[in-house]
């Protein structure tokens, strides 16, 4: 019987999720629509200075940009449901072909950077958790707030002084030793690839890390001073099961919450990181559009990003079922 | 016979900035197989820190400074952690007072218990599995293989408790430390409990130390007594002596103010050998001081009436009308409190008597029924300036003394809050002197009026919680629970404060309660509530001299047995 009642309560759990998850790809999608129509006239960046007045407005026709805003909006959800945003202003390519063939670059260094700071994180909030006196703890806490208070672009030249200028061991630029995987083009199975990811994934996990880090070093604290933690103490369990069996568990629903947005906070500081590596990501993409005013782009980017938010809130809210029984019992 | 534990000379010392504290002075205790121990004390005095200390698991940064623990003939309290570790579980087992906090909340009861299992007896998981079971049995969870695939929360409070004790004994341990086994249970389920104890203590011949602040537990488990007091130990015996008998002031004073379910007395008894416990409270001109001013000419005699009352809490949401289910808190109840009266309420935890108090004092709204208080339905949605006037004269006092004042006020605005948001003073120097008028009405000194609510004791605190619900110049005060959070001797204070207040201000009083004894002496009339529904109510004698209903029989057959510790 229970696992049925916890499939229902799921089942209609995930539906109130999809709910919302609709609800908020509407408004986003209204957002990055208005783009069309705030951020100056996208006529003027697509003819040249000599353009006649005829000219101009056949372009407007030919874009529908004289029809009511509603008939706009409608036209544009259309062709967003079928996942086509339109051709770039700029070079004149379908917007979606274009994110498609640069997302791997940034999915790949959001998941390495992402492996780098849930990792080290952990293993280093757990340590510092129960060694809270050690020097060795002193120093990892005193590291992090570095890592916290420093911006990207800071850490990232600062990489590439040391590793790439002074020591010259990895590469300061660029994504090498690509791969075409069945229409993946990958750079993780190449001594290149790897070399060249290094640093921009260092420098994109750094700030999520210490994040990471302190709010397991906390959530230990805490919950090492239940009295679960005494009990199991009290029962000559040891140290390891009481540490890793008992007290990481109960710091994990917390912890998924913010690793979850932090995901979502890689793949938006990424537009950072892959602009100070020049790495060929979605990212540079968008700074680049945006330099441009390449409106299609840039609209484009919003609803993807906001669906990635959106995704992986969903996966972290499944998550807690998985983790904690008292939220599948429903209600309180 | 010999000794299974004993301690000899131990001091634990707590070093602090301001120099040590001492925890524990110079104990010396013993227990031998089969015996029950009961270690009895206030809260402070240092009983909980022994029990820390045969297990070496003092809070940090206790240390014992003195003495030696001396377990089945082998020194134990200068063994390594490691060493330590190994005699945990399988030696001496451990049971703590709160069974929602002692088991981890994400792990199957079944695995906590093979957990314990296999670490403590090296057996293989299979047959790990099977001695679970057993251990659930013997524990008394009826049907217990399903069960071993539950969580924590699907268990009620009394067999969470057990399951707590089935892992102190996964081990097989010689000796069980029990710190307030049964602090945080119902009168009911703290019988079954300490039946069980006592059941396993004979079967398995075991040693049990059982360390708590309530007598009535000693009365029903012990068989020998230590008593005490601020770090020392003041009296030992066996239990009957002790109770019957003490010889140390402090026991004496102790055991008499347990309040008495058997007759009424005029005022609690406190506990004179404690230093400031008798804070004299002295409450004359009050009926000429600005409280008793202002006060309409009420010439209802009903002050609270409800009728049919009802409310439901949901427990499971669902999309579907046929797949919620929601609990009823308050079931069609209807009470009178006549004005300048006294009315208990009383059940076990979950009867819905506190949910009825919020209810009355308009903190949920109910789902159907009346409320009026002297004549004025509250839950009207017209004449709202009224109902607001009304519930003025309403004010409710918690139960956990910690949690209800705010700790970044002062303890001189918390009181003066009220007074200025109803702006019931003249100019704010006659604020400044009418709160400090009702600070000493509570017995507390003047200085304490620019301290915050933690530099004070529970009962302290209680004290500003009282001070606070007069400023409002209540004609009705809501108890809730008011002492269940305080040691036996701040209560009997508290008790009695309120009441020569209820006396001199002629207040009406709802009185919440589990404790039956307390109810006896506080109230006139009582009524008993089970599953959201009253039983009966009636005269405070008459319920407990000859109670008509079942479940009131029940609840009044629960009482420890007062008898045997009458002096």
């Amino acid at each position: 019987m229970a696992p049925l009642l916890l499939k229902g309560l799921m089942f209609y759990f995930i539906l109130n999720r999809l709910a919302q998850a609709l609800l908020v790809m509407a408004v986003v999608s209204a957002i990055s629509f208005s783009l069309f129509n705030f951020v100056g006239d996208p006529v003027n960046n697509m003819v040249g200075q000599d353009a006649t007045r005829e000219q101009r407005i056949e372009i407007r026709q030919q874009l529908g940009l004289d029809d009511p805003i509603l008939v706009q909006y409608q036209r544009f959800m259309l062709n967003v449901v079928k996942g086509d945003f339109g051709l770039s202003y700029r070079i004149k390519q379908p917007v979606s072909q274009l994110i498609l063939e640069r997302l791997p670059a940034t999915l790949e260094l959001v998941f390495a950077s992402a492996v780098i700071a849930v990792f080290i994180g952990i293993v280093l909030g757990v340590y510092t958790g129960i060694r809270r006196y050690s020097w060795v703890s002193k120093i990892i806490m005193s590291v992090s707030l570095i890592g916290v208070s420093l911006p990207t672009f800071i850490i990232g030249i600062g990489l590439i002084y040391l590793f790439a200028v002074y020591l010259r061991w990895l590469p300061s630029s660029g994504r090498a030793g690509v791969i075409e995987l069945g229409g993946w083009k990958t750079s993780l199975l190449t001594v290149d690839g790897w070399r060249s990811i290094i640093l921009p994934a260092v420098t994109l996990s750094l700030f999520q890390l210490t994040m990471i880090l302190r709010l397991v070093r906390a959530e230990m604290l805490e919950v090492m001073r239940s009295d679960y933690i005494k009990f199991a103490r009290a029962r000559g369990l040891a140290n390891r099961a009481i540490h890793f069996g008992h007290a990481l568990r109960n710091t994990l629903v917390p912890v998924i919450t913010i690793i979850g947005l932090n995901i979502g906070g890689l793949i938006a500081y990424s537009v950072i990181t892959e602009t100070v590596f020049q790495w060929p990501g979605t990212g540079l993409m968008f700074i680049q559009a945006v330099d441009f005013v390449d409106v299609p782009i840039m609209a484009a980017y919003l609803i993807f990003v906001a669906l990635l938010f959106v995704v992986i809130n969903l996966i972290v809210d499944i998550l807690y079922f998985i983790v904690d029984p008292r939220i599948r019992r429903g209600g309180s | 016979m010999t000794n299974l534990l004993e301690i000899n000379n131990l001091s634990v010392d707590f070093p602090s900035r301001r120099g040590q504290v001492s925890a524990v002075n110079k104990v010396s205790l013993a227990v031998a197989k089969g015996e029950v121990l009961g270690l009895v004390g206030e809260s402070g005095a240092g009983k909980s820190t022994v029990g820390n200390s045969v297990i070496n698991l003092l809070e940090p940064p206790g240390i014992i400074s003195g003495g030696e623990i001396i377990f089945d003939g082998t020194r134990i309290d200068q063994l390594s952690n490691e060493e330590m570790r190994k005699l945990r579980g399988t030696k001496i087992g451990t049971i703590f007072q709160d069974p929602q906090t002692s088991l981890n909340p994400l792990m199957t009861i079944g695995k906590q218990l093979s957990e314990t299992l296999i670490e403590t007896l090296k057996i293989s998981g299979a047959s790990a599995r099977e001695k679970s079971i057993e251990l659930l049995d013997s524990v008394g969870i009826p049907d217990p293989e399903p069960r071993l695939n539950a969580y924590p929360h699907q268990f009620s409070g009394g067999m969470r408790q057990r399951v707590v004790i089935a892992l102190a004994l996964a081990g097989d341990p010689d000796l069980i430390i029990a710190d307030e086994p049964t602090t945080a249970l119902d009168v009911s389920i703290q019988k079954q409990i300490l039946d069980l104890m006592k059941s396993l203590c004979k079967q398995r011949n075991l040693g049990v130390i059982i360390v708590t602040h309530d007598i009535g537990v000693i009365a029903e488990i012990a068989d020998r007594v230590a008593v005490m007091y601020n770090g020392q130990l003041v009296e030992q015996g066996e239990v009957t002596q002790v109770l019957q008998k003490p010889k140390h002031d402090y026991t004496k004073s102790l055991i008499s103010a347990v309040p008495s379910g058997d007759q009424k007395l005029h005022r609690f008894t406190v506990v004179d050998y404690i230093d400031g416990s008798t804070e004299k409270v002295t409450l004359e001109n009050v009926s000429d001081h600005w409280l008793s001013r202002n006060k309409p000419s009420n010439t209802h005699d009903i002050a609270v009436s409800v009728k049919n009352l009802s409310i439901e809490f949901s427990i499971r949401k669902a999309l579907f009308r046929k797949n919620r289910i929601s609990l009823k808190a308050v079931d069609d109840v209807s009470i009178e409190i006549k004005t300048g009266e006294s009315f208990g309420l009383v059940g076990e935890s979950g009867s819905g008597k506190s949910t009825l108090a919020r209810l009355i004092a308009g903190l949920y709204t109910p789902k159907s029924g009346d409320i009026n208080i002297f004549g004025h339905n509250v839950l009207q949605k017209t004449e709202k300036i009224k109902t607001s006037l009304i519930r003025r004269k309403m004010q409710m006092i918690f139960q956990d003394p910690y949690s209800s004042l705010n700790s970044r006020m002062t303890v001189e605005d918390i009181v003066s809050e009220p007074i200025r948001f109803h702006r019931s003073t003249r100019n704010q120097s006659e604020t400044a002197v009418v709160v400090r008028d009702l600070i000493s009405f509570v017995g507390m000194p003047s200085t304490s009026l620019r301290k915050y609510p933690h530099e004070f004791s529970g009962g302290q605190r209680q004290r500003i919680s009282i001070a606070r619900a007069l400023a409002s110049r209540p004609e009705i005060l809501i108890c809730d629970e008011p002492t269940s959070a305080l040691d036996v001797s701040v209560q009997a204070n508290i008790l009695n404060l309120l009441k020569d207040l209820q006396e001199e201000l002629s207040l009406t009083m709802l009185f919440i309660s589990h404790d039956l004894p307390v109810i006896r002496q506080m109230c006139d009339r009582v009524a008993v509530m089970q599953n959201g529904r009253i039983c009966e109510i009636a005269e405070t004698d008459t319920l407990f001299d000859h109670p008509n209903h079942e479940y009131s029989k029940h609840l009044l057959g629960l009482m420890p047995r007062m008898d045997l510790f009458r002096l």
